[in-house]
């Protein structure tokens, strides 16, 4: 079976270097980064951290290399789905293309170009420590379903989450992907803007009694737009919220959104709090603060402009 | 010849004793004792648009002052309680007039005395150079208004006081319009810009896209709005076209607060923001925004201490 990472960033990267450890998976991993896909090639793609592997997927920064793949898995930043699988959506004619990104609506912009896709939801997280190496930070689970409106079959996702495991990334295959993908999407939307507009770490926002029941109301918000869906949630994302306040779990942790800003680099806030607010619209519910959040955050992005 | 205090010598307050000085008999309420030791020796400068020294008296207890016919209480509002508790039992027969930022200011100094009482919102500007040396930069009015016990009558008097030392300064016989227009205003106006780090900008009235910042500005508008119906108040200009007006003279004008936050000082939330929400609260008016803004600002404080 062959499997095309879109976009080999932190979390492609930890994708591609587990399944490339099989001997009847050939991975490939597609990055614009011509250091990174240049380092891969040479000395194969290192994670360290929270495990070590060393694997040899074939990296390329041209989508003409691509052979037709089975499997898409698309870890792309959110706004640049749209872009990169319009350029490799020809390599999956045949295959299903999952996606493991952050936010809502990645499913649907996959949708545009590709006719099966699987929604999926990851926790592991890490970030580039140099070109061709990957810290891996947080070990954790992935789930994976079919795009309900243009679905994978179900063999196929329990084929791909089946790889997953097997190559270290412990996955497991459902009818209903939702739940864990609206309880991460809800613990997100509710903790990262909130680092980014304060600059308080994940930990030292859930300490601070007002700015915590600020996150309870984004929660509220976000579990009132889920259930208007139908949508069950596999847990209660205030447990989430304050379990990774825990010192040994993400306490000092600044939010990716609150790299983002101190790096001046456009945040994800568009599919977090703005997916939560555009699905919101569509089935009735308010939601004024994840609103108001929403154009805080971009009102930041705004100033860098000036 | 009447008598005045000026409580605070800060900016505000340096600048009304210095020109009230020439004539009215001024004393100056301070802190410290060093300062009111220098305001006794050495007088108080005024240059900029001044150049004169006044002489006034001084000192950091109200005993030792002469009692006043007119307080004009200038802390800042952070000190209003601590003003209040100080000047407890003292001056039945004075009149109290605030000038701080915000509203509620009467309010905090009137629960500690039966004084007859004026408010002011003020927008003259200095910069202090020492203690005994302020700078007078804008020379706009400050606007005076009755309130506990005192008629439009009283505040004419005051603000014909005031304009005759060469300050400007103009009576209405209801202030809480023009009060709550600013308040309204600065409220969502300094927290926007200090949560994005945008200056007041054409970002704060667009409102072509649903993610353009001027729907979050004009929601804030909204929910003040509704808080000062429930209190009775007919507003003065409308906020948000103070907002558009703003933006459109193209001054990119930095609100305090965004300094405040980018110096990392503490800010004047708890005047702006927390006076509306504490309005609010009393109205049964529900400002979740408005909280919300409030909760982020002092995060942020909480990020550099």
């Amino acid at each position: 079976m062959r499997v095309c990472v879109v976009g080999c960033g932190a979390v492609g990267s930890l994708f591609a270097a587990h399944l490339a450890t099989l001997d009847d998976v050939e991975v490939w991993a597609y990055d614009l980064s011509r250091e990174h896909v240049d380092a891969i090639n040479r000395d194969g793609l290192r994670l360290i951290g929270a495990g070590e592997v060393l694997s040899r997927p074939r990296a390329t920064a041209d989508v003409g290399e691509l052979p037709p793949s089975d499997f898409g898995i698309v870890a792309t930043k959110s706004m640049h789905t749209d872009a990169a699988v319009a350029a490799t959506a020809h390599v999956f004619a045949d295959g299903c293309v999952a996606t493991v990104q952050n936010g809502i609506g990645n499913e649907e912009v996959i949708a545009r170009h590709v006719a099966r896709v699987i929604r999926g939801t990851t926790f592991p997280a890490g970030k580039l420590a140099a070109p061709g190496v990957v810290q891996w930070d947080v070990k954790g689970d992935t789930t994976l379903g079919p795009f309900e409106p243009r679905p994978a079959p179900a063999a196929a996702v329990e084929r791909l989450a089946d790889a997953c495991t097997r190559g270290g990334m412990p996955t497991t295959a459902v009818e209903d992907a939702r739940g864990p993908q609206w309880r991460k999407v809800i613990f997100n939307a509710a903790t990262n803007p909130l680092g980014a507009l304060t600059g308080l770490t994940h930990g030292r926002v859930c300490e601070q009694p007002a700015l915590r029941a600020l996150a309870s109301q984004l929660v509220d918000e976000g579990k009132a737009v889920a259930t208007a869906q139908g949508i069950t949630l596999d847990s209660d994302p205030e447990e989430l919220i304050d379990y990774a306040a825990r010192p040994e779990v993400a306490y000092g942790h600044k939010a990716s959104m609150l790299q983002d800003v101190e790096a001046r680099r456009r945040t994800e806030v568009d599919y977090l709090n703005g997916g939560i607010v555009e699905f919101g619209r569509r089935h009735g519910v308010a939601t004024p603060i994840n609103e108001s959040i929403w154009a805080l955050v971009k009102g930041v992005e705004a100033s860098w402009e000036q | 010849m009447t008598r005045v205090c000026v409580v605070g010598a800060g900016v505000i307050g340096s600048l009304y004793a210095a020109h009230l000085s020439r004539v009215a008999e001024v004393s100056a309420l301070t802190r410290r004792d060093e300062h009111a030791r220098a305001l006794r020796e050495h007088g108080l400068r005024v240059s900029g648009r001044g150049d004169f020294t006044a002489q006034l008296d001084a000192s950091t207890s109200p005993d030792d002052l002469p009692v006043p016919d007119l307080a004009i209480i200038a802390c800042k509002g952070t000190d209003l309680a601590d003003v209040g508790v100080r000047l407890e039992g003292r001056w039945p027969e004075a009149t109290m007039l605030t000038v701080q930022n915000g509203i509620g200011a009467d309010e905090i100094v009137g629960a500690h005395g039966p004084w007859r009482q004026l408010t002011a919102v003020t927008f003259m500007s200095g910069t202090r150079h020492s203690d005994t040396e302020v700078e007078y930069v804008l020379d706009t009015a400050t606007w005076i208004g009755p309130a506990r016990g005192t008629t439009a009558a009283d505040a004419e008097a005051a603000a014909e006081l005031i304009a005759s030392s060469g300050l400007k300064a103009e009576a209405f016989a209801d202030l809480r319009p023009a009060q709550w227009s600013k308040l309204i205003f600065n409220a969502t106006v300094n927290t926007v810009a200090a949560l994005t780090g945008l200056p007041h900008d054409a970002h704060f009235a667009e409102l072509e896209r649903p993610t353009d910042l001027g729907h979050l500005v004009k929601a804030l508008i909204d929910e003040g709005k509704a808080v000062a119906a429930a209190a009775g108040v007919r507003l003065g200009d409308d906020p948000w076209e103070m907002n558009v007006l703003a933006t459109r003279r193209g001054s990119r004008h930095y609100p305090s607060m965004l300094e405040d936050v980018e110096a990392h000082r503490r800010t004047e939330i708890d005047l702006i923001t927390g006076a509306l929400v504490r309005e609010a609260k009393r109205m049964d008016v529900p400002v979740p925004l408005h909280e919300t803004m409030q909760r982020l600002i002092k995060a942020k404080e909480a990020s550099w201490q």
